[in-house]
């Protein structure tokens, strides 16, 4: 039973550039807004370094400085949020829908947007979140000092994989990349800077099964998968860097339809399957995720809102 | 210098008196990277509801930061931030890299209650 009921005319659940374009929006036209996040305001933006193309900013903008001016923005405009906060009960249907936080109040409106984005993927297997900062870790920019001159492992093959180990051979006396296919998905231009390095080697076909600790090394237990047999590597640390997942855990349960992937179904309106329930962002179903698109989409998903009002 | 809206720890000094005035006190050391901010952020909101907890920053970069990393607690981590909780002057706990917000306040949960 909830403790109190708040209605709003919109309510945006992710607080990322996508959901944040469309608060600025719906706020302005005097709709009453509330952002529901489980994080803090900013999305995958506020994790980013530097951003340097974003139309408007001449000189790179640090991405904590973007979101929070976009927050900020919002806010100005009467937008309300709930943030760090966790959504207990979804409801999504034509007739109602309404958000309960585990505060145990509950949310009503007529509109919603889903802008709850994407995160890095996690391995999921044994040892990966015992041993996160302590052998195991997910950014060369934050943790490659730690490895100075020591022998790591870089999970992953792609894009992201690759930037990052470029970043990690500046401090490492040693890099084993574990992939999963036999050849690299990231652009060939950065994937050969990485490969011609003779401080790279390569574990084709290989997937982590485990991880574990000996002493101070981190030992990984990998699976050929052509062959099915498992070994065991043991290196300083590792790093892992296997591309995103879309969050949408907290819709599985609501009539929105997604791909088989996890992201939400649209159609150029940004409209899902649901009478007045909008996806925008990365969490949508579409071919390139950037901050631009996501402030796109949400700004097109809190047009439609507005003109139906 | 951390760009945050928490107040920052700039000497051994400091955290010393703050651990010895305040029964709960949380510290996020760390830099202005990917791992960090998130914490750095969590702690605004959970400081406005966890009033009596006492929630700061501290920059990894600093001498001062020297009391952190020297913990036992902390001897073992290789990934930023370092994030220590102190109760009644001593570390009741230590977590290493990102947390979202769930753990954090899994953490306070089980330490603070």
């Amino acid at each position: 039973m909830s403790e109190s009921m708040q209605k709003y005319d919109v309510i945006i659940i992710g607080a990322g550039p996508a959901g944040l374009a469309a608060a600025i929006y719906t706020s302005r036209a005097v709709l009453s807004t509330l952002v529901i996040d489980e994080s803090s305001a900013g999305g995958q933006v506020k994790t980013t370094g530097q951003v340097a193309n974003y139309p408007g900013f001449v000189e790179p903008i640090a991405g904590h400085e973007l979101a929070g001016n976009m927050r900020k923005q919002a806010e100005k405009y009467g937008t309300k949020f709930k943030l760090a906060a966790d959504i207990t009960t979804l409801h999504l249907s034509d007739q109602e829908k309404w958000v309960e936080l585990d505060d145990e109040d509950r949310y009503t409106t007529k509109s919603v947007i889903i802008a709850t984005g994407s995160s890095p993927r996690l391995l999921n297997i044994p040892g990966e979140q015992e041993y996160k900062g302590s052998g195991v870790s997910y950014c060369a920019t934050c943790d490659a000092e730690f490895y100075k001159d020591k022998d790591i492992f870089v999970i992953g093959g792609g894009n992201s994989a690759m930037e990052e180990s470029l970043l990690l051979l500046q401090f490492v006396k040693s890099i084993t990349v574990i992939h999963q296919f036999d050849e690299l998905q990231a652009e060939k231009i950065t994937a050969d800077k990485v490969t011609i390095n003779p401080k790279v080697g390569i574990l084709w076909s290989h997937e982590p099964r485990a991880f574990y600790k000996k002493e101070n090394k981190i030992v990984v237990e990998a699976e050929n998968l052509k062959t099915n047999k498992r070994i065991r590597l043991e290196r300083d640390g590792v790093f892992i860097f296997v591309g995103l997942v879309p969050n949408s855990a907290l819709v599985k349960n609501t009539p929105i339809q997604l791909t088989k992937y996890g992201y939400i179904i649209t159609n150029p309106q940004m409209e899902t399957n649901i009478r007045g329930v909008y996806a925008a962002g990365d969490i949508r179903d579409k071919r390139h995720r950037q901050i631009t698109i996501a402030v796109g989409d949400g700004t097109i998903a809190a047009l439609e809102i507005i003109h139906k009002v | 210098m951390l760009q945050t809206n928490l107040e920052h720890i700039e000497s051994e000094e400091q955290l010393k008196e703050l651990i010895e005035n305040n029964e709960k006190v949380a510290v996020c050391c760390g830099r202005m990277g990917p791992m960090c901010i998130p914490v750095y952020d969590i702690f605004e909101i959970f400081r406005e509801k966890y009033s009596d907890i006492q929630f700061r920053d501290m920059d990894f970069d600093t001498p001062a930061a020297a009391i952190i990393k020297g913990l036992p607690e902390c001897r073992k981590f290789w990934g930023l931030p370092y994030t220590i909780y102190y109760r009644n002057g001593k570390v009741v706990k230590a977590t290493s890299s990102i947390q979202s917000a769930k753990e954090v306040k899994s953490v306070i949960d089980d330490v603070f209650a």
